[in-house]
Order: C-alpha cells, then structure tokens, then sequence
C-alpha cells in the first residue's frame, strides 16, 4: 500500500536545523513533542509553504518536492487539507462560505455550498452556517475549520495543534470529534501536537520530535470503530 | 457634460445659486472620473509593490509618490509643457482626441489624476502589505489560486485602508488647485470650485467666494463621512 506522505528533508533556519524522515499511513498520524521542536515547521514544508533546503516529500505516491531535481508543486496543486491553531477562517465570509471555498470537487456555487453544507453537518455545526467567524466561540470555530480542511477531499490533511488555544473541556470534546470525522473519511492525516494525552488519544501513530530530530516513533493501540462525531451545542455567541 | 454627475434641478433644490453650478459639476464630474482611474491602478500597482518581489519597487513607488512632496504648480508646469508643447505627448494627443489636453476638461481629470494617485497608492500599499499572510496560506492551502486568493481574500481584508485611499485620493482631486489652475487656465467650462473661488477672491467678489468656501467645505465633509461610514460597514 502507498504510504499516505514519505518525507525526508532538512531545513535550517538560524540556528535551528531541522533533519527528518518518516512516513505516514492512511490513519491518523501525530507529530509529538515540544515547542520548538520543528513539527509545524515540518508541516509547512509538506503544505508547500516553505521549502526544504534539501530532501524529498511525496504525498500519496506523488513527489511534490525533490530538491535535486527541482521539483516544487505549489501548495494549492498538492490537496492537501489544512486545519490552523487559531482557525484562520476568513472573517469576512460566513462558516458555509469559508467551507464552500475549499470545495475542489464541484461546480458552482450551489453545488460547492451543498457539499459545505454536509461537511458543516458531519461535524455538528451546521447550526453555524450563516454565522461569521467573529461570532463563534473557539470550538464551534475549529469545528468550522476542521470540515473546510476536509470538504476539497484531500490525500492528507494537516493539522496544526488544533486544540491548543482551547480550554480543556472542549479541547476534550473536540478530540473525539476530530478522530471520528478523519478517520470515518478515510483522509489520513497528520495532526501536530505538544500534549502527551491528545497525541496518545487521536494518534495511531505517534511520531515523537525534540530538536528538529525524530527520537522515535509509538504505535497506539485503541478500539476498531471509531467514536461518532458529537454535535456542537447550541449557542448564540461567543463563549 | 457638467450634468453627468450632479443634475442642476437637484441644485436648484438645494437653493444652490446658479453661478455655483457649473464649477461645482466640473469639480464633482472630475474629480469622480480621476478617483476612477485612481481606485483601479492605484490598487492594482499598490498590491504589485506589496506582494511583488522585483527589482526597482522602490524607484517605482518614489517617481508615484513625487507629486506628494512637489508643488502642485510644478506638477502643472510638467503637465503644461508636456501636454501641451511640442513632443510625442502632445502629438499623442491630438491623434487620440484631435487637440491638445491643456485647457480642457480632460486636462483637469489627467492633473487630478497625477496628483491624487500617490494617496491611493500608498495606502492601498500599506493596507495590503498589512494583512495576515497566514490567511493568505490558508487559502492557497483550500486550492484558491493567486488570482482567486487576492480578489477573495487579500483585497476584502485589505478594504478598509483601500476605501481610506480611494476616500483621500477623491478629496486631493477635489481640492486640487495648483496643477489643475495651470492646465485649465480658468476657461469656462473647466473651471474647479477652488478655481471660482481663487477667482471670486482676485476680483473681490467676498460673498460670492464666502458660499463658494462654504459649499466646497459641505461636499468634501459630507463625501469624506459617507465613505468613512461604508468603510464600517458589516464588521466582522
């Protein structure tokens, strides 16, 4: 089977070097280990948004950077998903705008906004839809963000610590939703993380980072049937 | 021509004296078509010199700025001697419209032009180089190409300090007197309201230039509010 990413690249900036290589398989992957340790680094690399100064990464059998040959796919050429820390959901747009738009697969804007509309459903928020990002509290945005990074059916989506900006009780709640959505979508992904229980409850994998280096790699083992997505609570405004 | 922009019934309306309404309608009608042009390739060159990496961006945006540090009369001597003395730009001129540029209204428009296009520039440069390029990845991440990303994302993000520019850029052609005073030459017909009102003074016509003042401090505060209050239009 072809692995989901194989990467192997190396990348300084300043005193900091970054030295990797692993793979990912279809399932949830993390990338574990302490701030400064080069995971989001490592993830703006495989999205196309920094470039190694050497290596290889190909996402699902494709090479999308090789430095010897000069191989450079843009980052909106790779379908990649892309879930930020703070959301990054464009404020200007409503949630079903701000899904919509990462919409790949269809024509038009009906037929994009449908498609938005079952993504905002599968993660419990399509109570959200008309609503601007400004107006939504910290989960409900994640949530929102979550089905933008799948709803342009990536060969990978990337999350990077997702939860961190989150207080534990929904940070809690989100991690169940977050490895039901995945994994019931058969997208595999690669979440960045710095916490020790999130990355043992939404990993299969855990690879572990410190110093721009892998120090090893765990797998997870966990029940065969993933948990259902929880739906969002009903709420008006920020919490 | 005049009555593009404002009909005189509206004037006359408004109690707007009769001697008011022709250089009041060049003014408005000018300065509307120099905003124009200014909105468009202000904006454009603006996101060019924030997002390009090229060389000669800064002589670039030096030789668009220079009318801020010049004199208008300067700028209208430039203009003058170029529009309307012998030369390429001239000889341009005439083919295109059959007559030089100077001392017509076209020849307001083009020095309301050069003298208003350094505000819109910088700040369409300024709002634009001031969005969060994280947004910017984060769209191109969703697949959106360059194209679709600036009219999608950075341009809407970038709209308040955009309306600020085309808003200041539409008050330095209004207010213009300096460069446009030389390339109209006071002829009837293309005569500014800061032109009668340089003119209700030199011929000592005190309440004539007195409401002249006054009309031109209406328009410029109600049109500066207007756009200040679309610039506040749904926050997000």
């Amino acid at each position: 089977m072809t692995p989901a990413l194989e990467l192997a690249v190396a990348r300084r900036i300043g005193e900091f070097e970054l030295d990797v290589a692993f793979t990912v398989e279809p399932g949830m992957s993390v990338l574990f280990g302490p701030s400064g340790a080069g995971k989001s680094l490592t993830l703006a690399l495989i999205a196309g948004l920094m470039r190694p100064d050497a290596g290889t990464i190909a996402i699902n059998g494709q090479v999308v950077t090789d430095c010897a040959s000069r191989t450079y796919v843009t980052t909106q050429k790779r379908r990649i998903g892309m879930v930020f820390q703070d959301g990054l959901l464009l404020p200007h747009r409503s949630a079903l705008d701000n899904v919509a738009l990462a919409v790949r697969q269809a024509n038009g804007r009906r037929a994009r906004r449908a498609i938005a509309r079952s993504w905002l459903e599968r993660v419990g928020a399509e109570g959200l839809a008309d609503r601007r990002p400004g107006s939504l509290s910290g989960g409900q945005r994640q949530r929102v963000a979550l089905a933008r990074g799948l709803a342009g059916e990536p060969t990978l989506v990337l999350l990077d610590e997702p939860l961190s900006a989150l207080d534990s009780a929904v940070r809690r709640e989100l991690r169940k939703l977050i490895r039901g959505v995945i994994i019931s979508s058969g997208v595999p992904a690669l979440l960045v993380t710095h916490d020790a229980e999130e990355a043992e409850e939404l990993g299969d994998v855990v690879i572990v980072y410190d110093h721009g280096r892998v120090t090893g790699t765990q797998l997870v083992e966990r029940p065969a049937r993933p948990e259902p997505p929880q739906r969002a609570p009903e709420s008006t405004g920020p919490v | 021509m005049t009555g593009l922009v404002v009909p005189h019934s509206w004037l006359n309306r408004l109690g707007i004296p009769p001697w008011v309404w022709s250089p009041l309608s060049v003014s408005l009608h000018a300065a509307f078509e120099a905003t124009i042009v200014v909105a468009i390739v202000g904006s454009a060159l603006g996101f060019l010199l924030a997002k390009g990496r090229f060389p000669g961006r800064n002589a670039i945006e030096t030789v668009c700025s220079l009318p801020m540090a010049l004199p208008p009369t300067v700028v209208g001597w430039y203009l003058l001697t170029q529009m309307g003395g012998p030369g390429p730009i001239r000889n341009a001129e005439v083919r295109l419209f059959g007559h030089p540029l100077t001392f017509t209204f076209n020849g307001i428009v083009i020095a309301q032009i050069i003298e208003s296009f350094p505000y819109c520039l910088r700040f369409s440069r300024t709002a634009i180089a001031g969005v969060d390029p994280r947004f910017e990845q984060a769209a191109r991440a969703m697949g959106l190409s360059r194209w679709r990303t600036a009219v999608l994302v950075t341009l809407p993000l970038a709209r308040r300090g955009l309306v600020a520019g085309v808003a200041m850029a539409f008050g330095r052609a209004l207010g213009d007197f300096g460069a446009t005073m030389i390339v109209s030459g006071s002829v009837p017909m293309a005569t500014t309201m800061p032109i009668a009102l340089y003119n209700a003074v030199f011929y000592g016509s005190h309440e004539q230039a007195m409401v002249l003042a006054l009309v031109q401090l209406t328009v410029a505060f109600a049109i500066l509010l207007g756009v200040s209050r679309l610039g506040k239009l749904r926050p997000w």
